[in-house]
């Protein structure tokens, strides 16, 4: 196990040199196909009307006219080692992992990335709670009542929710809930740690926004499923064995069908940590999703490098734990 | 200022007029405190609404972006000058009067206005004494020299504008982070610790002006200076003070700065005691929360979104809180002079807009006012002009014959093709393209239409002369707003031929004429504003003479006042309310 | 017969059993069954009026191509359809005790505890995710009150006694574990761990290889002399029934088309479809060339079943009925003692057929 999990992360560690690399074309190599120069470039990052002299200073502060391999060394190095920043005035040290300084606002990155991960976490954490919970047994309900009223209202809502994207859903939720009807206050977050009652009130109209998109998904998976899992012939032997019926439907059928579904979750999870950017967006929550939009509209490329980075390591261990447990879950994976 | 008398019966009248309103629109919520709280649409666009003296409360301010930067000496934006002036004073900065006397300079740090010699080669500025930052130690007139030379590191502070090193005699001086003995920076000198005195390579004459629209002459001391990092935490020596650091995309508190001296500041009334900002909202919550009172203030200051829009026009309860004034922006389309190098056809293309089409693209009334001049209305002593090559007679609806005649002229009688450029992401300069795509087909101007995002298309594509160039850019969208309300300050930078820059380029007409470069060389030579005026007139004839530019319209802002917002006004200077002087009541 | 049949409401359940039937004097008693599936494409009538009796002791083997209805037969003993979307109907009679009519609570707690069986392919029918313990432990406790170790002790004394080695190590192995064989052992211990007195084996042997087979056959028959249960052996495979049955039904298309000893269904068969069924007996005798002769044609739809006899359209003989085979159901008539046939064909022509011209050609 220990030796599975260390090939793992080392893999990961290559994985996120690959991402970090071709992140790193992206913005280099692909304006340049574009016809667009290192001028332009740097004249993103240089105000109004910049004079050629002023460029020449932004690309030169910007390392934007190195060798592409040699600030790509540069990057990794500051990973591993750490690096400093010159503000101009003094230099700033930077230890490891260093993840750079922001083009735009000067602020080393991972400070941004840390101090915007707990609102992705919280939004994340909170909204994957209420959809596995509702989603599950939604999925269940239904695949029990199988063609029932029940049944197909769930599944034609569970549609609409796979269906509506967040940012539309969001909108109109804060149009009305919030702005219309003065049900729930303004989404201000608040950190868990400073009031816990504030903080989950303030979370909770993007919990249920996020949880709704998800919770669809994950009814129809379950239901899907649960179907699938109670025709096994395993849930016919444990009826035979004259078990009652709910003993058959959570012990045998449940754990079974929802084996897969861990997978899934890992997955959307991790994603979800990099950054839920349409929730943030509509909820204006400043985490890492937004953090990693800025940096893309901005083109501010230590904070999407950042960002991609953090998002690529999430979802790496998500995939992790996901396998791991599995392991606990599944005895035939454990033994293979 | 104007007697009290004069407002208490504007509002008496603007209490009677929102009544008649209120009858038609159902109800109102009634305002109990005061009731001096009623006001009519625009009431805000030339006088004060709300007005107040009254401190304390918390102001709340808002936007869905963020600054370019919080560091006074490194911001460009209108909204961010304005809003520095909350934690720094300048040398000069605007009349905190609403109308277009806001347009005015009135001295800050300085005693008084800054006064040429030698041909306006020299300007010389005389310091206020006991100034003093948030720390207690006091302003020096070296700290704004600091503070000047720091704009030469383009490297480090980006993003402000660049006048003093294009302006200032300082040979090839680099700035203090490269070079760090101060002394080596001649363009300013400092004989005592309360006189500035700025050396110019060439005369200018309007130099107060250019110290005070922005926020570049804010002091630093250099022991405090933190260069790329001082924005979080620019020392103050206004009003307030930040209470902690800034945190980009996020936002920060403002509190009060016990050492600023209200005595020595007739332009900051600085009520609230708080000042809140939230940085990163999505826009339409921006609306949403100015609309219900949570947030006082968008400050970038552009106008609402079409959706609060929409609610705001269609209500006259909202659109009683809401003031229409002239943005300061002026959208227009200039024609490349070197891909259609014969003026006959860029006229054929002037004669053929359907200007109409153009205009309602920008929403009508509500979203601006069909242009006559270069220049907008906002400009101080810009003259109103008149549509040279545009029929109005048809209901600016464009004159095929016109152009056709334009086109026979410029030797190209079956017309010509050629490529229109608009930001992709900004749905009314894409119907202007695509009014233009029609129009200029009916006289045979066929036009390509292509899209770029806004994050890019003023660098690298219409702001790039190569790029312009090589995709054979006729024409596209644009639009210009003045650094300062004269027309130097709209005009300068997107007619002269030295303006043209490889990169960000605000002349994409490439506009290079010898006629009106040498205007520009020698305007600044007037020591007289009222003639230097006549000039700049005269240039903006011109350039709609060469067909250089298609005007458009004049844009108009919608604004939202929340109630709760006192001593309001729009403010000509910076295009927007004025953020040093607003007041919160309730 | 129509009139025989019990009333039924919408779904499918009985509004009462049969009225005025006798009282069962066989120890398992079925009569009538009939088990429908309505689907979108039509009523799917796979069990269409079965009816047999089995004596403690004794051994039943039900045979019959894929889909005619065994297993289907099996799991409605068992009560284990599901009454949405199955309507079944008739008697089934354990020990006295009416099955159709009685709640689903009643039957659930029959089953496992009296009335028990072992599934075709023990890999898929173990849940993957428990220890053969466990669910040996879940089906014993369920219907024991004792403790865990208890059920755990009585766990390994069961894989002990269905020949499982070192059965206390192997009782905390996953079903994964285990060979095959080892599996069907396993899963023999846990449907034999409340000593049922009805015993239903589902092809229990298929999946295995010839010896396993012989131990798992031999293993059934000596827990049988030890329990006196009685045991339904459903297979397609003749041979096991040869080897463990006193009786056989051969069902064909959701019916009983012949019910006699093993004896006699062997060496005096008197329904087509069971000669079809002995010719295509694999048989370790018999030259490889010649070693099959399938039944031509395939097994009905159960939505449309051929009116007349069901086998009628496969029957090399149906055409000398004249069509009678085509238009009437035959019914399962009694031609010799505790021997029941349904076919039209003059019993005395069918004797002379199996003489003459398929006994020869086994």
């Amino acid at each position: 196990m220990i030796a599975f999990i260390v090939r793992r992360l080392l893999s990961a560690v290559v994985l996120m040199f690959i991402i970090t690399a071709v992140t790193f074309g992206i913005f280099f190599l692909v304006p340049k196909a574009a016809g667009v120069s290192e001028d332009d470039l740097a004249a993103r990052f240089a105000g109004k009307s910049p004079t050629p002299e002023a460029l020449a200073q932004v690309k030169e502060r910007l390392s934007l006219d190195e060798p592409l391999p040699v600030q790509y060394g540069r990057f990794v190095k500051a990973i591993v080692a750490g690096d400093s920043y010159d503000t101009g005035v003094s230099e700033v040290e930077c230890s490891a992992p260093c993840l750079g300084y922001s083009f735009r606002t000067s602020t080393p990155v991972l400070d941004e990335i840390l101090d915007r991960a707990p609102v992705t976490l919280s939004l994340a954490v909170g909204a994957a709670v209420i959809w596995v919970i509702v989603g599950v047994s939604i999925g269940v309900l239904s695949a029990l009542r199988r063609g029932s009223l029940f049944d197909r209202a769930a599944m034609a809502v569970a549609l609409a929710g796979v269906s509506l994207p967040v940012f539309f859903t969001g909108l109109l939720s804060l149009a009305f809930i919030v702005h219309a009807w003065g049900l729930l206050p303004s989404v201000d977050y608040k950190p868990l740690t400073q009031d816990p009652a504030a903080w989950a009130s303030s979370l909770i109209l993007p919990w249920i926004t996020l949880a709704f998109l998800y919770a669809a998904m994950y009814a129809r998976l379950t239901r899907a499923g649960m179907l699938e899992t109670m025709n096994e012939d395993y849930i016919r032997t444990a009826r035979a064995k004259g078990l009652p019926e709910r003993t058959v439907v959570t012990k045998h059928g449940l754990r079974a069908a929802l084996t897969p579904l861990l997978t899934i979750f890992g997955l959307d999870f991790g994603l979800l940590v990099g950054g839920a950017v349409l929730t943030e967006r509509a909820f204006s929550l400043k985490g890492l999703g937004q953090l990693s939009l800025d940096g893309v509209i901005q083109s501010d490329l230590p904070v999407v490098l950042g960002v991609v980075l953090f998002a690529a390591l999430f979802v790496v261990l998500a995939n992790l734990v996901v396998d791991v447990l599995y392991g606990v879950v599944d005895p035939r994976v454990r033994h293979s | 200022m104007k007697s009290p008398k004069v407002w208490t019966a504007m509002t008496a009248g603007a209490v009677v007029l929102s009544l008649g309103l209120s009858a038609c629109g159902g109800g109102d919520d009634g305002d109990g405190e005061g009731g001096s709280a009623a006001t009519k649409f625009d009431a805000g666009s030339n006088g004060i609404v709300n007005p107040s003296d009254k401190k304390g409360g918390v102001l709340r301010m808002g936007m869905s972006d963020d600054f370019d930067s919080t560091d006074p000496g490194d911001t460009y934006y209108a909204f961010g000058n304005n809003f520095v002036r909350l934690y720094s004073r300048t040398l000069m900065t605007y009349t905190s009067k609403p109308g277009a006397d806001s347009n005015k300079p009135s001295p800050d740090l300085a005693e008084a206005a800054g006064v040429p010699s030698d041909g306006n080669k020299t300007w010389t500025f005389k310091l206020k004494k006991g100034l003093k930052y948030e720390d207690g130690s006091e302003i020096k007139a070296e700290h704004i020299k600091y503070a000047v030379a720091r704009t030469y590191d383009r490297g480090v502070l980006s993003h402000g504008p660049a006048y003093f090193p294009q302006l200032l005699d300082a040979g090839d001086y680099k700035g203090p982070y490269k070079n760090k003995n101060l002394d080596d920076f001649k363009g300013i000198e400092t004989p005592d610790d309360y006189t500035v005195v700025f050396k110019l390579k060439d005369p200018f004459p309007e130099f107060n002006e250019l110290v005070t629209f922005s926020g570049q002459t804010a002091p630093v001391p250099p022991d405090k200076d933190k260069g790329a990092q001082y924005r979080l935490h620019p020392l103050s020596s206004g009003p307030y003070k930040w209470e902690g650091d800034y945190q980009p995309k996020k936002g920060g508190v403002l509190v009060r700065n016990e050492n600023w001296d209200a005595s020595t500041d007739p332009n900051r009334k600085a009520l609230p005691d708080r000042i809140e900002i939230t940085a990163g909202l999505e826009a339409n919550e921006v609306d949403n929360r100015l609309l219900n009172g949570q947030l006082h203030v968008d400050l970038p200051g552009s106008g609402v979104q079409d959706a609060a829009r929409q609610k705001i026009l269609t209500d006259p309860k909202l659109k009683a809180n809401a003031d229409n004034p002239y943005a300061g922006f002026h959208w227009y389309v200039p024609i490349s002079t070197v891909n259609i190098p014969n003026v006959e056809c860029r006229k054929a293309i002037v004669y053929a807009a359907d200007r109409d089409a153009m205009w309602r693209a920008y929403g009508g009334d509500v979203g601006g006012e069909r242009s006559t001049s270069i220049q907008p209305p906002i400009i101080a002593g810009r003259q109103k002009g008149t549509d040279l090559y545009t029929s109005t007679a048809a209901g600016y609806k464009g004159d095929v014959n016109k152009a056709k005649e334009a086109l026979q002229a410029c030797g190209q009688p079956n017309g010509f093709s050629t490529t229109m450029v608009y930001r992709s992401d900004r749905p009314k300069e894409k119907a202007v393209a695509e009014a233009l795509e029609q129009s200029l087909g009916k006289a045979g101007i066929k036009l390509t239409l292509k899209g770029y995002p806004a994050g890019t298309y003023t660098a690298e594509q219409f702001g790039s002369p190569s790029f312009v160039k090589k995709e054979k850019i006729g024409l596209g969208t644009y639009g210009w707003a003045a650094d300062w309300p004269t027309g130097y300050g709209y005009l300068q930078a997107i007619s002269d031929g030295k303006a043209i820059v490889p990169a960000g380029n605000s002349n994409p007409s490439e506009l290079d004429d010898p006629e009106i470069n040498k205007m520009w060389n020698d305007v600044v030579k007037l020591d007289d504003a009222a003639q230097r005026e006549a000039i700049y007139n005269q240039i903006d004839q011109k350039i709609r003479e060469k067909a250089a530019i298609l005007p458009n319209v004049y844009a108009k802002s919608l604004l939202y006042r929340p109630q709760t917002l006192a001593n309001v006004y729009f403010h000509a200077g910076f295009g927007m309310y004025d953020y040093a002087n607003l007041g919160v009541t309730g | 017969m129509g009139d025989k049949r019990p009333a039924e409401t919408l779904d499918g359940t009985p509004v009462t059993m049969a009225e005025g039937s006798p009282p069962p004097t066989a120890f398992l008693e079925v009569r009538d069954l009939r088990i429908h599936f309505p689907t979108d494409d039509g009523l799917v009538k796979s069990v269409d009026g079965l009816s047999f009796r089995l004596e403690r002791g004794r051994t039943l083997g039900i045979v019959g191509e894929s889909g005619s209805g065994k297993s289907v037969t099996s799991l409605g003993i068992l009560g284990l359809h599901n009454r949405r979307n199955a309507k079944v109907s008739g008697e089934i009679w354990l020990d006295g005790q009416e099955l159709v009519g009685a709640s689903p609570e009643e039957v659930r707690r029959l089953r496992g505890r009296r009335m028990a069986m072992i599934f075709q392919d023990p890999l898929s029918s173990m849940h993957p995710f428990y220890t053969v313990g466990d669910q040996i432990i879940e089906a014993y406790r369920v219907h024991n009150d004792v403790s865990k170790k208890v059920a755990r002790k009585h766990a390994v004394d069961m894989l002990g006694r269905v020949g499982i080695p070192k059965p206390e190590r192997r009782v905390d192995d996953y079903p994964h574990q285990f060979s095959g064989g080892m599996r069907q052992r396993a899963m023999i211990a846990m449907a034999l761990s409340c000593d049922p007195e009805l015993l239903i084996a589902d092809e229990p042997t298929t999946a295995l290889d010839v010896t396993v087979q012989a131990q798992i056959l031999d293993l059934i028959r000596d827990l049988q002399e030890e329990f006196n249960s009685a045991i339904i052996m459903i297979t397609h495979d003749l041979g096991v029934v040869a080897e463990l049955s006193d009786d056989i039904l051969v069902m064909y298309a959701g019916r009983s088309v012949e019910q006699a000893s093993v004896q006699d269904a062997f060496h005096r068969p008197l329904h087509p479809y069971t000669w079809g069924l002995l010719g295509s007996m694999p048989r370790l005798d018999r030259e490889r060339s010649e070693r099959l002769l399938p039944i031509k044609g395939t097994p009905p739809s159960l939505i449309n079943v051929p009116a007349g006899c069901a086998f009628s359209p496969r029957c090399a003989y149906a055409e000398l009925n004249e069509g009678r085979s085509e238009t009437e159901r035959p019914e399962l008539a009694e031609v010799e003692p505790g021997h029941r046939v349904a076919c039209h064909l003059p019993l005395e022509r069918r004797r002379q057929i199996w003489e003459t011209e398929i006994l020869p050609k086994l």
